[in-house]
């Protein structure tokens, strides 16, 4: 199985503060890895090191090697290309100030996409992923956040898909949704894991259970175990505190 | 709902009732005053106003002759392009100042840079207008008279200027507090999707923060159609319809600054001068109106 990211010695510390503590491991091509653990283990901060957006904290300082296909994501030098390889969405829903179409089309268009049909097209096929096209179809032009906040959230799904990204980062997408709208979009995850890598972080270990390939489970900054959603989820992982936190016995 | 009110009342306790009081008499005593000011300066100038001044030579007529013996003219048009043409280069050379500077501070400065920015920018706004005309009168007036080649930098340019320096701090903290005032989240969404400094800017950040630079520029606008003193001695000060930059001109403001303190209380000339001041407070409530129906009508969008 091919390799997508290959993440070594990652050590991230907040003002000297660790945040993730060597941690290392791989996602492969085309799984869902679902990433588990209780609140401050470090998850949203794997996903901003992987986006290069921890780069905008000026008091987090980064060790170790994070490679996507292959390449020291640190060496790209693109790094806008870079970001736009990787969708993201993040736990709270935040529709940017503008149209809900200007919203779907953000990226494509800093990426120099210009051309109407295209991004008409581009912008439908994201909505109808993301299960919000219907409710939104007849008014593509009132503001992104004037909509629900499960709309909203629903809104940077299609956002992280408009830019066809190769690795989904979802950071407790479903917050916001309600469980009707979360089922739609657990499927439509798992058609996109044919074209694309998915990163799920969520605090529903059920929701790990049900879409996950393989889960890792994260506790204080470390990488406590990962393994086949199976055998996390079984009576028999190799550590106490992943059978204690999947079974709801945690502290 | 008045049930509530009522109910809420009741359950207040007595020192929370006194401050609201206070709080209140704050906000009832601020509207009398600017009714107060209004009412005063409307007392003074409403006699002449009413029967005697000729309105359409006032608006439109470039001859202001008040203290001529046996031909008084009134008419105000070229202090009303003076001050309009004043401010108008002032906010050419302010708003992209001041808002290219409000970005640079919000978006692109260090902390400890901002601090010190911060700094510089309240000591100018607090160097007195005086001071301002000062400069205008010696150093500007040297530097304008070298590099245009000019006869006499008194100008509507030297003007400009100065009242440039005196809004860009006012745009400057404004647009800067509007800009900070934007989420975050909108930066780092922005930034997750691939976009780059300067698309965060102007494609997220603009839009966001628009009714705020909107205030800014306005405020800026009318504290350079309300400034006196500077304008006063750095335009020349003479009635003139300006024909560029390097004419001289004259402003409403410093037409009663200038003039209320020769006339004897109660005449002609004492009235116009406060006609005059009626213009201004139109003028100002004229931008302020606008200003509101432009932001109420953002709001809507
Ligand atoms: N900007 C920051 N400055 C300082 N410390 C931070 C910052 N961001 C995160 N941290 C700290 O880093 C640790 C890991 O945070 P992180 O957000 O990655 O946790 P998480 O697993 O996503 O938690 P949650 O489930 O609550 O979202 C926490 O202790 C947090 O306080
Ligand atoms: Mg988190």
């Amino acid at each position: 199985m091919k390799n997508k990211i290959e993440i070594s010695g990652l050590e991230v510390h907040y003002e000297g503060k660790p945040a993730l503590n060597r941690v290392s491991f791989d996602v492969h091509e085309n799984e869902i890895l679902g990433i588990i653990g209780p609140a401050q283990s470090g998850k949203t901060t794997l996903l901003k090191v992987i986006n290069r957006t921890l780069e905008f904290v000026p008091e987090a300082s980064m060790e170790g090697t994070v490679k996507l296909d292959g390449v020291d994501i640190s060496t790209i030098g693109d790094v806008y290309g870079l970001r736009r390889r990787i969708g993201m969405v993040l736990p709270l829903p935040v529709g940017l100030p503008l149209s809900i179409y200007d919203n779907v089309a953000f990226a494509p268009r800093a990426a120099g996409l210009r051309a109407k049909s295209q991004l008409d097209e581009l912008v439908e096929r994201c909505l109808q992923q993301a299960a919000l096209w219907d409710e939104v179809k007849d008014r593509l032009n009132t503001l992104g956040t004037k909509l629900s906040g499960g709309q909203q959230q629903r809104l940077t799904i299609a956002r992280a898909l408009s830019h066809a990204p190769e690795v989904l980062c979802l950071d407790e997408f479903s917050i916001a949704i309600d469980p009707v709208t979360t089922m739609r979009i657990e499927e439509v995850l798992k058609t996109l894991k044919k074209e694309m890598t998915i990163l799920l972080v969520t605090n529903l270990v059920q929701q790990a259970k049900r879409l996950a390939d393989r889960t890792a489970f994260f506790l204080n900054g470390d990488l406590v175990e990962i393994d086949t959603t199976d055998v996390i989820f079984s009576d028999t992982p190799t550590q106490q505190a992943t059978y204690d936190y999947v079974n709801g016995t945690f502290g | 709902m008045n049930i509530l009110r009522k109910k809420s009342k009741a359950n207040l306790p007595f020192s929370e009732t006194v401050i609201e009081l206070f709080i209140r008499l704050c906000g009832i005593s601020s509207i009398i005053f600017v009714f107060g000011i209004f009412f005063f300066v409307f007392r003074e100038g409403a006699g002449f106003l009413f029967s005697g001044l000729n309105l359409t030579e006032f608006l439109t007529s470039v001859e202001w002759q008040p203290t001529s013996l046996n031909n008084k003219r009134y008419g105000a048009f070229a202090l009303i392009v003076g001050t309009f043409s004043v401010t108008a280069l002032a906010m050419c050379m302010a708003v992209p100042f001041g808002l290219g500077a409000a970005i640079f501070v919000s978006e692109f400065c260090s902390p400890k840079l901002r601090e010190t920015f911060k700094i510089v920018i309240e000591l100018l706004a607090a160097i007195p207008s005086v001071v301002w005309g000062f400069i205008g009168l010696t150093l500007m007036n040297q530097l304008i008279i070298q590099v245009f080649n000019a006869p006499i930098g008194l100008t509507m340019l030297n003007g400009s200027i100065m009242l440039a320096l005196m809004s860009v701090p006012i745009i400057v903290s404004i647009a800067e507090d509007a800009l900070k005032a934007v989420p975050d989240s909108y930066r780092e969404a922005a930034e997750a999707l691939g976009a780059t400094r300067w698309q965060v800017i102007y494609r997220v950040l603009l839009p966001a923060a628009k009714n705020g630079l909107l205030a800014a520029v306005l405020l800026g606008a009318a504290r350079s159609i309300g400034e006196t003193m500077a304008v006063l001695m750095a335009t020349g000060h003479s009635v003139n319809i300006p024909s560029g930059p390097l004419s001289w001109i004259r402003t409403l403001t410093a037409t009663i600054a200038a003039e209320l303190g020769e006339v004897a209380r109660g005449d002609e000339h004492y009235q116009v001068l406060f006609i005059i001041g009626i213009l201004l407070f139109t003028i100002t409530f004229v931008v302020n109106l606008i200003a509101d129906l432009v932001i109420k009508g953002i709001r809507q969008e």
